[in-house]
């Protein structure tokens, strides 16, 4: 079958990749920001002047190769020295780079100019995940590969990626944004450095932790656009990819509005008594979600780098103490208190004591998980980066 | 200088062979043994750390996951630098230094013998202790080979390990940059000055002046995330005060000059052997070397276009950005100047010639690349993209890689007296200047339409390029063994006829090495020669 695909490949290139992936594209993309076509303006602008000295150079250093040779009796000349030819290769250069640096620095004194923005989204990094807050109406949640393409991702998982639609760049809930309006965006990370890169905006942006940077966008044209994380984070680095859909401005609003009910939605069914089994229910998938890329499926964990769930003192001890470890997280556990709502944390936690071979038999409710998130201090950052 | 000379005319009346056996090899003090323990240790560590390379482009050859976990996918991307950088490329390049540098200026050995034998074997001692920790709870290490906090700081049980790995490493290196600058200031023959050293010598000269001053700083950044890790410092622990991008800074303060290590004595080799081809002296052989100490000077101040998406102030982007694109300058110069030597040359083609040309051409290439990132708006769409690892790619595999190849086939028949099969090293050449095609041009398309480097797996639009880019990896990869075979063959009495002592047509105008008779005797230069050629300059 590998030598087919190979084969199916090799023809593929023969005709050209254009036809074989509509999306496909051999450059850079041009984008829907005045920026990213700034960028892509610059881009072509160097490339096309790498062309033209590489013409030149190499084409001297072929034709000498061509003419110059002893197999065509060519004699060695013993020139070995021209100052004024060194000065003539040293200015010419020089020149190229002063044009090629004055356009370069527009762009980047543009990139740089966060001013008059609209709104202001921050996006903090997580492993392996991405979360939004939209500052002005405080919506926010948690952008994490979607369902299809993690089962497909997993090794040897059987399932062909050319079946799943966007694979690796798909997200089960995307970042949307409005059209032409002038976005700042504050980037930070809650545990290692990651990166938010979105091509068709024209610029990635590192994420670090216990540190705000800036960017700006404005989308011209609506659609939807992927990304991924750009700065090595972990295992699944390459797993957490950027799904930015841009709306017109009344279908955002109309999108804000949905986010809100949902939101107060949400806030009612923690207050709500839960059964048992629907916790489990509700907890299991939470669990594939958020803690199966490092605890495993399960819940074997990995030796040496990621303890057990099945079987673990923790799991099996008191239920305070483990709902004490997912709140406030230890070394590479992340605190899930301020990832999970109190429904879907306190539907893991007691999913985790009654599956993946445990079997404690008690519950807690979201209620209770609630009081206790209210109960964490909220994490302030210094603007001091400007 | 006089004293040392006399010293070594008194010497030749107990001069001796080589210890018998193993020994010969554990306990030497000479040049040229410690030189091919280098050269043997690195083509060595070439091929492991290739076969970890072929590790990630079987990987990578499909969409999906189909042979390795992600995390031990990231312990190889990591070991693969690792060994390529400290195990292959920086002791090959010692390794010719050792061997090159005593013969080209007429000294008897290195000046520190004993510390050049301490210096190996630290070396062998920091590549194993790096190579035990893919056995050790938690994998080797897998943050990338620039082990950036907080990222590193979650390896398991081999983080210590990996950074007194660096430590012995980093030891290694300084004290064979010593001893090259003591040989070369202190044991040149009577006329051979400065400017009329080979450009080989002068490189590593700068090359070492480099190395001891980085070595110390990367030391110090990898002990800094030891205390952090063991000791509760917080130097790069934002929670703690410190600063996680304060690492990055530190590390490419190193890690830029570092890539010059590896490509400066690339360009020695490579002036060294255009002009015995061609037939002529090396044109501007003075703004060879005033650009090569210019390339050093700039190594310093460019550091952070390494990380221009960590969020620089714009006055801290717009000077890395400047800073940089001045690189280009003296590097022109010395594209500009290996070809003005080719011009109206009499060349003729064999396989160091081949291997050379081919370094010019793709380095150049490298270098184009290079220009584009270093516009700092532009590398904010290339940066951590398949294009950077198809642009430093080609700064090292087709350049360093290919020289080393070059420099192997140029200097093997001196050192072992043995001529080499040209028509299977022209062979391995071609093999290999192709196969090195297919295996990084494209990652430039891969980089450019949107693939992040560093990833196990990928989306299915650069699923054909990533085929292809695997083709040409085995292609090459497979390739190298042909020179394993051509190199053992050529020790064994290669193709049976000895070559002359200047080997190649009027070499010993060219260096002083092709005066000594092939192969080179165990002991040479116990005098100083009284004539040194001038056909370099």
């Amino acid at each position: 079958m590998k030598t087919k695909q190979l084969f199916a490949s090799l023809l593929l290139m023969a005709y050209g990749l254009g036809t074989a992936q509509a999306d496909y594209t051999l450059n850079l993309m041009e984008g829907v920001t005045s920026i990213s076509k700034d960028v892509y303006g610059l881009h072509m602008l160097v490339l096309w002047v790498c062309v033209f000295i590489g013409i030149v150079v190499f084409g001297a250093m072929f034709y000498s190769i061509y003419f110059h040779r002893k197999s065509r009796g060519y004699q060695a000349s013993n020139f070995h020295e021209s100052t004024k030819v060194e000065i003539l290769w040293t200015i010419i250069p020089t020149v190229i780079l002063i044009l090629l640096a004055i356009p370069a620095t527009k762009v980047m004194l543009e990139m740089d100019d966060v001013q008059d923005s609209e709104m202001t989204i921050k996006v903090t990094g997580w492993q392996w995940k991405w979360e939004y807050e939209y500052l002005d109406s405080g919506i926010r949640f948690f952008s994490s590969l979607d369902e299809a393409s993690n089962k497909a991702r997993q090794l040897n998982s059987g399932i062909d990626p050319r079946t799943v639609p966007n694979y690796l760049l798909n997200v089960d809930k995307p970042l949307v944004v409005p059209i032409n309006t002038k976005i700042r965006f504050l980037f930070t990370a809650a545990d290692v450095i990651h990166s938010w890169w979105v091509p068709d905006l024209g610029w990635k942006k590192d994420t670090i932790p216990g540190f705000i940077n800036e960017a700006w966008t404005s989308v011209e044209k609506a659609g939807t656009y992927r990304g991924q994380c750009t700065e090595l984070c972990g295992k699944d680095h390459g797993f957490m990819p950027i799904v930015v859909i841009a709306m017109e401005k009344a279908d955002y609003a109309a999108w804000v509005a949905e986010q809100k009910s949902a939101a107060v939605e949400a806030a009612s069914a923690a207050e709500k008594d839960w059964t048992q089994e629907d916790l489990i229910a509700q907890g299991e998938k939470v669990y594939a979600n958020n803690c199966a890329s490092c605890h495993m499926a399960d819940g074997a964990g990995i030796a040496g780098t990621f303890p057990a769930v099945s079987n673990s003192p923790v799991v099996l001890g008191d239920m305070n103490a483990q709902v004490e470890l997912m709140l406030n997280g230890k070394g590479m556990m992340p605190a899930f208190g301020q990832m999970l709502d109190p429904v879907d944390f306190a539907a893991v936690a007691t999913f985790i004591r009654n599956g993946l071979g445990n079997a404690v038999g008690d519950s807690i409710q979201p209620a209770a998980i609630k009081s206790l998130q209210a109960a964490i201090p909220e994490v302030v950052y210094d603007d001091d980066d400007e | 200088m006089s004293a040392v000379t006399a010293e070594h005319e008194h010497d030749e009346h107990h001069d001796h062979g080589p210890e018998k056996g193993l020994l010969r090899w554990i306990i030497t003090t000479n040049h040229k043994d410690i030189g091919t323990l280098y050269l043997l240790f690195a083509l060595a560590m070439f091929f492991v750390g290739g076969a970890m390379a072929l590790v990630i482009r079987a990987e990578l050859f499909e969409p999906g996951m189909q042979f390795v976990s992600p995390q031990f996918f990231n312990s190889m991307t990591t070991m693969h630098a690792l060994v390529m950088v400290f195990g292959a490329v920086m002791p090959a390049f010692v390794g010719f230094a050792n061997w090159q540098i005593p013969l080209m200026i007429g000294a008897p050995d290195m000046a520190l013998p004993r510390m050049n034998n301490m210096s190996f074997w630290m070396l062998v001692g920091g590549i194993l202790l790096l190579a035990s920790t893919l056995f050790m709870e938690g994998g080797a290490p897998a943050s990338g080979w620039t082990l950036y906090p907080p990222l590193v700081l979650q390896t398991g049980a081999a983080l210590p390990f990996a950074i007194f790995a660096v430590h012995m490493l980093g030891i290694s290196s300084i004290m064979g940059a010593i001893n090259i600058i003591a040989t070369i200031f202190n044991m040149r023959a009577p006329k051979m000055t400065l400017m009329k050293m080979p450009l080989f010598v002068w490189t590593w000269l700068i090359t070492a002046f480099l190395l001891i001053a980085i070595m110390p700083v990367f030391a110090g950044a990898v002990t800094m995330l030891l205390t952090d890790r063991f000791f509760d410092t917080s130097f790069f622990n934002a929670a703690g005060g410190g600063d996680p991008v304060l690492y990055q800074h530190i590390f490419w303060f190193f890690g830029h000059p570092e890539v010059y290590v590896m490509i400066l004595p690339t360009f020695g080799v490579a002036s060294t052997i255009i002009p015995v081809f061609a037939r002529k002296p090396l044109f501007g052989y003075s703004s060879m070397v005033y650009a090569t100490a210019a390339i050093a000077f700039l190594s310093f101040i460019v550091w952070a276009h390494h990380m221009f998406t960590v969020g620089m102030p714009i006055a801290g982007e717009l000077y890395f950005m400047y800073a940089t694109m001045l690189i280009a300058i003296p590097t022109g110069v010395k594209i500009f100047n290996w070809t003005a030597t080719m011009w109206q040359g009499s060349m003729t083609f064999e396989t160091p010639m081949l291997f050379s040309i081919a370094f010019v051409v793709l380095f150049t290439l490298g270098g184009f690349t290079g220009l584009m990132m270093a516009l700092a708006p532009v590398d904010f769409q290339y940066h951590d993209t398949y294009f950077i690892v198809a642009h430093f790619h080609y700064t090292l595999v087709p350049a360093s890689i290919f020289i080393l190849m070059a420099g192997g086939y140029f200097w093997l028949p001196k050192w072992t007296g043995n001529m080499y099969d040209e028509k299977l090293a022209k062979f391995h050449f071609w093999l290999s200047a192709i196969s090195v095609n297919i295996l990084f041009f494209p990652q430039h398309f891969l980089g450019l339409a949107g693939m992040p480097r560093r990833i196990p797996d990928y989306a299915v639009q650069f699923a054909d390029w990533n085929m292809v880019s695997s083709i040409g990896a085995f292609i090459f990869g497979f390739s190298q063994l042909l020179f394993l075979y051509i190199v053992i063959k050529t020790i064994k009495g290669g193709t049976g006829e000895k070559v002359s002592d200047e080997v190649w047509e009027d070499a010993h105008k060219h260096g002083l090495e092709w005066t000594l008779p092939s192969p080179v005797p165990y002991h040479t230069f116990a005098t100083p020669p009284e004539k040194i050629p001038t056909e370099h300059f």
